[in-house]
């Protein structure tokens, strides 16, 4: 269980939000909203760990962020605006090191179906550069699948996809909501899945 | 442990994929030691003389040339953000980032410098102590180096300020390492120097990861 109290968040001079609760149980998913530039991917960076908050606590099963550091990685997944994809390197190649960073096995040919499940059959062995945007975005959003994480962090997760990605993101997220698992996203569609909270920064 | 080693690999794997930028570096070094030589005329005593200087400066300005993307493509790609969020310590995954910089920039230079040592009439123990100081010397610059790398990270104009921060900081490297080489030519014996390169080695490679680190998290802020 996710759980934020009186989070404070200033960017230079601006105070975007402060005195900010949030919390999310296993199952529950919670929904970002605000305009551009209210502060949505300060408070997911806030949230992983990345970004210290003015004030307030962030805590993870009742114990600061902070104090779990690595334990707390673990079980989180977080995928930014950008792709953290090298440009140079294959999905499959992209796919394979993402997960020794997490220090998780991935056998080749699991990575395999998980590209394919993802649409990129025939694509696994082209450098990510020769990719479009939003096929770069499948590349990154099969991590889902290939590393266990009980609370997924997602920015945007629906850019650059297409109606089918769109309904297939929502259907993983919805499993993993059903499985116990977590997320917290920033999106301007409303997403109909189950088990939504929102937080309007 | 893991992690750290796939990380070299792939930093191996992209300096593959992007020869231009490994082979930009060695070019310059041989370029470099190559001109002197050219430039002065053929006097062996001089150019024995200068020999060690001229491969240890053009060593550290070959090394200066690849410092800037150490971290820059990573920080760009958000690869970086993914590294502070592994469950391995930043610190380790760092230390790999250093090796992978070094096994690219720093060896191939060791093992060109008794070719290139050879335009200045250097003796065979000469070259091979040469090569021990460029050895103990180059992992030292790519640990120095990465500090720096990681401090700039992210300033517009980087480049001229991280040469700035840097090259101060490679002069005792510099001078037991060309210091090495000339002791052991005049007859003095390279051992005190080579002792003492190895000494701030061993001092780098415990205190420059973890500046490194401390600096990156700073960035990624």
């Amino acid at each position: 269980m996710l759980t934020a109290t009186g989070l404070t968040c200033v960017r230079g001079e601006r105070r975007l939000f402060s005195g900010l609760d949030l919390a999310v149980a296993p199952g529950e998913w919670l929904h970002v909203q605000g305009e551009n530039g209210a502060g949505k991917t300060s408070l997911l960076r806030m949230l992983t760990g990345l970004a210290h908050a003015e004030a307030g606590e962030i805590r993870w099963n009742g114990e600061s962020i902070r104090v779990l550091a690595e334990d707390y990685r673990r079980d989180m997944l977080f995928l930014g605006h950008h792709g953290a994809l090298k440009e140079e390197l294959t999905p499959l190649e992209n796919l394979g090191l993402a997960a020794a960073l997490d220090g998780a096995e991935l056998a080749e040919k699991d990575a395999l179906d998980v590209l394919r499940r993802f649409g990129l059959r025939g694509r696994e062995e082209l450098p990510v550069r020769f990719l479009s945007a939003g096929q770069k975005r499948r590349v990154l959003l099969a991590r889902l699948v290939t590393r266990k994480a009980k609370l997924w962090v997602l920015d945007e997760p629906f850019t650059a996809l297409d109606v089918k990605a769109v309904d297939m993101l929502a259907g993983l997220i919805g499993e993993h909501l059903s499985d116990g698992g977590m997320a917290v996203l920033t999106s301007h569609q409303a997403m109909p899945i189950a088990g939504c909270k929102v937080v309007k920064l | 442990m893991k992690s750290m080693l796939a990380i070299i690999r792939r930093d191996l794997l992209l300096a593959m994929r992007r020869k231009s930028e490994v082979l930009t570096a060695l070019f310059f070094f041989m370029i470099v030691v190559s001109l002197f030589p050219l430039g002065i005329g053929p006097e062996p005593a001089l150019l024995r003389k200068i020999a060690p200087g001229v491969l240890w400066v053009a060593a550290l300005l070959a090394t200066m040339l690849g410092l800037q993307r150490m971290f820059a493509p990573d920080h760009a790609d958000g690869t970086l953000e993914q590294m502070a969020l592994s469950p391995t310590p930043l610190g380790l995954l760092v230390g790999g980032k250093i090796a992978a910089h070094w096994l690219v920039s720093g060896l191939p230079l060791v093992l060109l410098a008794p070719v290139l040592g050879l335009q200045f009439d250097l003796d065979a123990g000469a070259l091979g102590v040469l090569v021990v100081t460029l050895l103990v010397g180059t992992p030292l610059l790519s640990l120095i180096g990465a500090i720096g790398a990681a401090l700039t990270l992210g300033i517009r104009g980087g480049g001229v300020l991280l040469s700035l921060l840097v090259l101060p900081l490679y002069v005792p490297a510099l001078i037991f390492g060309a210091g090495a080489v000339d002791a052991h030519i005049s007859g003095l014996g390279a051992g005190g120097h080579l002792s003492l390169l190895a000494a701030l080695l061993a001092l780098a490679v415990f205190f420059a990861p973890w500046a490194t680190t401390a600096a990156l998290r700073i960035a990624l802020e």
